[in-house]
């Protein structure tokens, strides 16, 4: 085993990346996000890689069209305002069905925002976040250790669906440090027969292309394309329950918010409340089942989120009804303290009572 | 004895545009081109929003479709993953010259080792004939019924005279493709622009006069001839930058 | 079994953040669960400073620290904004070249170190930081062994400025004697 080294989020993402084997890092500055780009375009010159500063996000997320196209590893970073920007491109990568990398460093919003933590692009990440049927992969990593591993397996993900995985964190996680141990178990290599890479003279050509202007062959497309998302669905949901065995009360919470939520669980244990935490890892495929079974015990869950409330929108509609959800939320670049979780912990043991 | 062929690199496909459109002559010429250079098994094109959206049909080379204007975008991608293949994109005007701007003229800037083919028609095709970031002053269009006014939309763009400000790119030529001499001229360029590709030269392209006879309202013949009377004295034909030969 | 924050703050180009870094690298070479998480904003030179380390015996939960058990106040205006803060029964230590006032709270232990001025007068003026830091590590973390925090400043040093180490650490006995 190596030895943990001390890392910023941002920084364990770019290196697992090309421990992951991305070669081709294409981005535009923008904070808290900007340590990725900066460690790429130290890193790549001398790995025989690619960085190139795109002239704007739309280009980035368009050169990594490019690379995706040829059927290697390529990912892009940004932070909310530019993820809007990428959002054209990134239809066009789910509607060819090209495998790549996307990291959201979130920062508050709408519109220019601010440049502090947020959680607020929930919406955007889970739900497509642009034109058209379809879905990405969404990570929501909570240390800077799940910053590293789930960039590799984001690239795996995507390899092996042919889908874009977006690694949603927010700028907490970024910047922070933490012990980081970059020693990762690789996927096997996925073999690519539909990518561009030239015909050498020995195929027909290949073609990647989202336009179908026969209604019907866009729907089968579209058809295919939502069964390969079920198998998706069906395989690769990842959650961490903490202290879930006895609880009473369910928080639900990914990333900072979990992180958070984990302290205020700790001290209301000590006040003999017996709460615990579904952190759901996949945000997209979500945990549905767990909070559907967690909903058959437990007398409320509380969706803790540093946003207006988006997430908590899946966990009513995995429980359909049968416990309530309420919120905790921080907006704008704030956090919930674990003060403020406490009590919403207290005030739902308080009208606990089914 | 074969005297005339459909070149290799050419999809023996039925091609969508209208009858005395120019973009057949075009996808011909770069057909002809990749084949003489023997370098069909090694070429990828990006084909464009427009009328030569559905270009990835009609190449036998690789194909990937852009979104609007981000055709250099990706180009850029595809050869950043292997230098060694050639790249090419094929954009109108408005693909290139208006929403796809900046990736044009960044890459262009990068001097990054592409070829671009530019078809310049002063309209958009395949919308149904609205008003190009090159129409011509006064030219009447869907979206400027009593003709282009320059003091409410501007100036057309002359994306040759624009780029040969910068010192990135390596080489920018006009040609048309409205009577036989203009073709020959046409397909030197174009084999010039994959050649200096080829040959690590960096970002060559080639601005190509073209017409529509159908939303310009004219016949095929008239086209071309509006093509000498109006479009050639505002976007002169010739060769605006050729670094290796200056 | 147990945790302390600390909350470092001050201006930047005092060394906030290395002060910070340094720490949580001597945590991790203890074998501690540590996390380090500065404030970021839009200033690149001039601007407020600070960071949180958390070191622990359990794995850190949230990163922030907004009661810190320690705070080391490098400038004024840190004083100012975070002295009630910290938490009762906890540490502060100032800078009291920077710092004319005294603490207000009573129910917090408090160390005056002028730092500053230790660190011009011994002709190492960017290392006021590190001096502060000596006071901290005796105080709080233990400052017996100087190899643990050779070690831990063979981390956060580069090859390339190794002949810092040692002048980090007198900087730090400077400190750890006032």
């Amino acid at each position: 085993m190596s030895d943990k080294v001390l890392m910023k989020g941002n920084e364990a993402i770019a290196e697992a990346a090309i421990i992951a084997g991305c070669r081709h890092y294409f981005g535009y500055p923008i904070t808290p996000q900007t340590e990725v780009a900066a460690y790429m375009a130290k890193r790549m010159p001398k790995i025989g890689g690619t960085f190139l500063q795109a002239e704007s996000e739309i280009a980035a997320i368009n050169m990594v069209y490019g690379v995706a196209s040829t059927g290697k590893r390529v990912m892009t970073s940004s932070s909310s305002p530019g993820i809007s920007l990428k959002g054209e491109g990134i239809s066009y990568l789910a509607g060819a069905d090209l495998p790549a990398l996307i990291v959201n460093v979130q920062r508050g919003g709408p519109g220019l925002g601010g440049i502090q933590p947020s959680q607020s692009d929930y919406f955007q990440a889970t739900k497509g976040g642009a034109h058209g049927d379809f879905h990405m992969i969404v990570l929501a990593p909570a240390s800077v250790q799940e910053m590293a591993e789930l960039t590799v397996k984001g690239f795996d993900l995507a390899d092996k669906y042919r889908m874009t995985t977006m690694l949603l964190a927010d700028g907490t996680m970024g910047q922070m440090m933490e012990p980081v141990s970059l020693d990762f178990d690789i996927a096997e290599t996925v073999e690519k027969p539909w990518a561009t890479t030239g015909t050498k003279m020995e195929r027909e050509h290949n073609i990647v292309n989202s336009l179908f202007l026969q209604p019907e062959a866009l729907e089968r497309t579209n058809f295919e394309r939502f069964e390969r998302y079920k198998v998706v669905e069906e395989n690769e949901v990842l959650y961490e329950e903490y202290m879930m065995d006895d609880a009473e009360i369910c928080i639900a919470a990914f990333g900072i918010a979990a992180r958070v939520s984990k302290n205020a669980i700790n001290e209301a244990r000590k006040q003999g409340i017996k709460v615990g935490l579904i952190r759901p890892i996949t945000l997209w495929p979500f945990p549905s089942a767990q909070f559907a079974k967690a909903a058959e015990r437990v007398s409320s869950i509380i969706s803790v989120e540093l946003s207006m409330g988006q997430m908590i929108e899946d966990v009513k509609l995995a429980v359909e009804g049968k416990v309530p959800v309420t919120l905790c939320n921080r907006a704008g670049g704030m956090i919930p303290s674990p003060e403020q979780v406490l009590e919403a912990i207290k005030a739902a043991n308080n009208g606990g009572d089914k | 004895m074969v005297v005339f062929d459909k070149p290799h690199a050419l999809a023996d496909v039925p091609m969508h545009y209208c009858p005395g459109c120019t973009h057949g002559i075009v996808h011909r010429l770069v057909a002809e081109v990749i084949d003489e250079l023997g370098i069909e098994g090694k070429t990828i094109g990006i084909a464009p929003v427009g009328c030569s959206v559905m270009a990835y049909d009609y190449f036998n080379c690789d194909m990937i479709e852009a979104a609007h204007g981000r055709a250099p975008a990706v180009a850029t991608g595809v050869k950043r993953s292997d230098p060694n293949n050639i790249v090419f994109t094929y954009q109108g005007d408005g693909d290139l010259a208006s929403i796809g701007m900046a990736e044009t003229v960044h890459s262009a800037a990068r001097n990054e080792n592409i070829t671009v083919i530019f078809i310049n028609n002063a309209i958009y095709g395949m919308t149904g004939g609205q008003m190009a970031p090159t129409s011509l002053p006064g030219q009447v269009t869907q979206t400027s019924p009593y003709g282009r006014d320059v003091n409410a939309c501007g100036f057309p763009i002359k994306v040759c005279e624009m780029l040969s400000q910068l010192d990135g790119p390596e080489y920018l030529e006009r040609v048309a493709v409205n009577n036989v001499k203009n073709v020959k001229n046409a397909k030197k360029a174009i084999k010039k622009a994959f050649e200096n590709q080829v040959n690590n030269k960096g970002f060559s392209l080639v601005e190509v006069v073209s017409s529509c006879p159908t939303n310009w309202g004219l016949t095929p013949k008239k086209a071309l001839e509006w093509i000498d009377e109006k479009m050639i004295p505002y976007y002169p034909l010739g060769v605006y930058k050729d670094r290796s030969a200056e | 079994m147990s945790t302390t924050q600390y909350l470092f703050a001050g201006f930047g180009g005092q060394g906030i953040l290395f002060s910070g870094k340094f720490l949580a690298y001597k945590g991790l070479t203890e074998g501690k669960n540590v996390s380090w998480l500065p404030s970021y904003g839009p200033e690149m030179r001039g601007g407020t400073a600070s960071c949180g380390v958390i070191i622990s015996d359990e794995p850190v939960g949230s990163p922030i620290v907004s009661k810190p058990d320690v705070l080391i106040a490098m400038n004024l205006p840190s004083l100012d904004k975070y002295e009630d803060a910290v938490v009762s029964g906890g540490i502060i230590f100032a800078d009291s070249t920077l710092i004319e006032r005294k603490v207000n709270r009573t129910d917090v232990k408090v160390f005056y170190i002028p730092a500053t001025g230790l660190a011009s007068e011994n002709n190492i003026p960017k290392l006021a930081n590190m001096i502060v830091m000596g006071k901290v590590l005796a105080e709080t973390n233990g400052f017996d062994n100087e190899e643990g925090v050779l070690s831990a400043l063979n981390k956060v040093i580069s090859a390339k400025h190794s002949d810092m180490l040692e002048v980090n650490l007198n900087a730090m006995r400077i400190g750890r004697d006032y």
